[in-house]
C-alpha cells in the first residue's frame, strides 16, 4: 500500500502541515506576532518533556504547553509589559527550562534532535491522522471565522462597531497557533516552527492584492517548500527540516527580487488633486 | 421616539474617572458635536455609544433596529496587508458591487474601488472609510476626529461631504472634532465635554458661553488666527 512507503507519509506530512502553517502564518505577519510564534513554538520542548514524564501522547503534552504559553503571552500583551522583552524571556527561557526537564526524565533515551529540528522521515500513520485532524481543524476555524479575523486584525474599533469581539478572534488564533505548533514539531520541530509560519506568507505579499490571494499564494509557496525540500534532503542526504526551511527561504529571496521588478516597471498609481 | 439615549453614564478606569453623569439624547438627522481638550473623553464616549466599552455605571438604550456607521480616528493598516478598497469595505459583511460603488460615490470617493488602500492620500483614506460606514445604510453616523491629517482645504471639503449624506441618507452625525471652527459650523447641537457635560447647545451658543471659552476659547483663537494667516498666504501667492 502506498502509506507504507515513509517518503509518502513524508510527503504527506509535511503538506498537511504547510496547508494549515500557510493561511495562519499571514495572521502571523499581518498582526506582527512572529516573535509570538516563536515563544509558543519553543515552550513545546517544555510539552515534550511533559508528556515523557506522564507517558501521555506527545501531542497532547505539546497542544498543551503549547495553549498556556500562547494564553499567558495574548493575556500579559493587554497588560501593557514591553512585549519583545518579555517575549525574548518567555521564548528563550521555555526553550532552555524544556531541554533541563527532557534532561530529568531518568531513563529515557530521547532524539534530542529529533523535536528541535523535526524527523520527518520517521511520521507514522497515527501521527499522519495527528497532523492532518489538527490541520483540517485550524484551516476549518480560519475560513469559518475569515471576515471576523480579519476585521479584528485590521482594527479592533471597527471590528466592535461591527458587532465582533476582537479578543474572541485572538483568541481562535492563539488556539490554532498551538495547534499548528503540536502538529508540526515532528515535522520541522520547534526551532523551526516559526519559519514555516512566516516565510511563505512573507515570500507571497508581493504579488498579493488581496489577503485572500495572499493566503492562496502562501499554501502553494509552503507545500511546494515542504515536498521540494522533501525532496532535495532525500537527494543531497541532508536534515529534512531544515532543508524546508532552507528552500522556503530561497524562493523568498526569488519573490521578493520578482517583486522588487514588478514594483519597479508598473506605473506609479495616479492621486488626482482633491 | 430619540434614535439613542444615554442615561447617567460614568466610565471608571483604575480608580481614574474618565466620564461621569452623562446624559443626552440624540434625535434622528442631527447633527451632533462633541468638542473638548485633550482628556476629556470624547473618545471614550464614542467607544461607550458603540458598544467597544461598557461604562461602569449608567445606562444606553438604543433605538431596536438601529444601525451604527463607524468612521475611526485613524486606521493604520500594515503594509504587510495587502488590501483593495473593494475588499476593505466588504468587511466583516460581503457587499454587492453596486452598493460599493453607491457608497464610494456618495462618499465623494467615486473611482477608487481597485486601488489599494496603501496608495490612497489621507483625504481619500477619510473618504473610504466614510463609504465604508455607509454601506449599512446607518441610522446614525459616528466621526472620530475624522479630519485628523487633513489640511484645510480637505478638511472643509470632507465636512461639506458629511452634510451632504446627511441630507441624502436622512442619518444622524455624532463626530468629535478638534477643528472647532470648521466643525461647529456644521453642526446643529454642539457638546463640550469634559469629563463631564460642560454646556450643550446650538454652535454660536456654546461658542459664546463661558465654560466653553475656560476649556477651549484660547484653541478657538488660535485656530482663527491660523486660518487668517493662511488665507492671505493663499491670497498673496498666485
Amino acid at each position: 500500500m502506498m502509506l507504507d512507503d515513509f517518503l509518502v507519509r513524508a510527503a504527506l506530512g509535511g503538506t498537511g502541515v504547510a496547508l494549515a502553517a500557510a493561511p495562519l502564518g499571514c495572521f502571523v505577519v499581518w498582526r506582527r506576532m512572529a516573535y509570538f510564534g516563536d515563544a509558543t513554538a519553543h515552550a513545546a520542548i517544555l510539552g515534550v518533556a511533559l508528556s515523557l514524564v506522564l507517558s501521555t501522547s506527545l501531542f497532547a503534552g505539546v497542544l498543551t504547553v503549547s495553549l498556556l504559553m500562547a494564553v499567558a503571552v495574548s493575556w500579559l500583551s493587554g497588560r501593557g509589559y514591553a512585549m519583545d522583552t518579555l517575549l525574548g524571556v518567555m521564548a528563550h527561557s521555555a526553550l532552555a527550562f524544556g531541554l533541563v526537564a527532557v534532561s530529568f526524565v531518568a531513563g529515557v533515551r530521547i532524539d534530542l534532535m529529533g523535536y528541535l529540528v523535526g524527523d520527518i522521515l520517521a511520521v507514522g500513520r497515527a501521527d499522519l491522522a495527528i497532523i492532518w485532524g489538527g490541520a483540517l481543524l485550524v484551516l476549518a476555524l480560519l475560513g469559518s471565522r475569515w471576515s471576523a479575523l480579519l476585521t479584528a486584525t485590521l482594527s479592533p474599533d471597527l471590528a466592535h462597531a461591527g458587532g465582533i469581539d476582537p479578543r474572541r478572534e485572538q483568541l481562535v488564533l492563539t488556539l490554532c497557533l498551538a495547534m499548528v505548533v503540536a502538529v508540526a514539531i515532528k515535522v520541522v520541530g520547534v526551532l523551526l516552527i516559526a519559519a514555516l509560519l512566516i516565510i511563505p506568507a512573507a515570500a507571497a505579499r508581493p504579488f498579493s492584492r488581496t489577503p485572500e490571494r495572499m493566503v492562496l499564494i502562501a499554501t502553494a509557496i509552503g507545500v511546494l517548500s515542504a515536498n521540494g525540500g522533501l525532496a532535495a534532503a532525500y537527494r543531497f542526504d541532508t536534515p529534512t527540516g531544515p532543508t524546508i526551511v532552507c528552500l522556503a527561504t530561497l524562493l523568498f529571496l526569488a519573490a521578493s527580487l520578482i517583486g522588487r521588478r514588478l514594483e519597479s516597471i508598473a506605473p506609479r498609481p495616479a492621486r488626482p488633486h482633491e | 421616539m430619540p434614535l439613542l439615549t444615554l442615561h447617567d453614564i460614568g466610565v471608571t478606569r483604575r480608580s481614574n474617572t474618565i466620564l461621569e453623569a452623562i446624559t443626552l439624547s440624540l434625535t434622528a438627522g442631527e447633527i451632533v458635536t462633541v468638542v473638548g481638550p485633550n482628556g476629556s473623553g470624547k473618545t471614550t464616549l464614542l467607544r461607550v455609544i458603540i458598544g467597544a466599552l461598557t461604562p461602569t455605571h449608567g445606562e444606553i438604550r438604543r433605538r431596536p433596529g438601529m444601525t451604527i456607521g463607524y468612521v475611526p480616528q485613524r486606521l493604520h493598516i500594515d503594509p504587510t496587508l495587502p488590501m483593495t478598497v473593494a475588499r476593505f469595505m466588504a468587511l466583516p459583511r460581503r457587499r454587492h458591487i453596486d452598493a460599493l460603488h453607491r457608497a464610494l460615490e456618495q462618499a465623494g470617493a467615486a473611482g477608487q474601488i481597485d486601488r489599494q488602500m496603501a496608495t490612497l492620500s489621507g483625504g481619500q483614506f477619510q473618504r473610504v472609510l466614510l463609504a465604508r460606514a455607509l454601506l449599512g445604510q446607518p441610522d446614525l453616523l459616528i466621526l472620530d476626529e475624522a479630519s485628523q491629517g487633513l489640511d484645510h482645504r480637505a478638511t472643509a471639503a470632507f465636512y461639506r461631504q458629511i452634510d451632504r449624506v446627511r441630507r441624502e441618507l436622512g442619518c444622524s452625525v455624532l463626530m468629535v472634532s478638534h477643528e472647532l471652527h470648521v466643525v461647529m459650523q456644521a453642526s446643529d447641537r454642539v457638546i463640550c465635554l469634559n469629563g463631564h457635560i460642560c454646556c450643550q447647545g446650538r454652535p454660536e451658543t456654546v461658542a459664546s458661553s463661558p465654560a466653553y471659552r475656560d476649556l477651549l476659547g484660547g484653541d478657538e483663537r488660535d485656530a482663527v488666527a491660523f486660518y487668517r494667516h493662511d488665507h492671505a498666504l493663499a491670497v498673496a501667492s498666485p
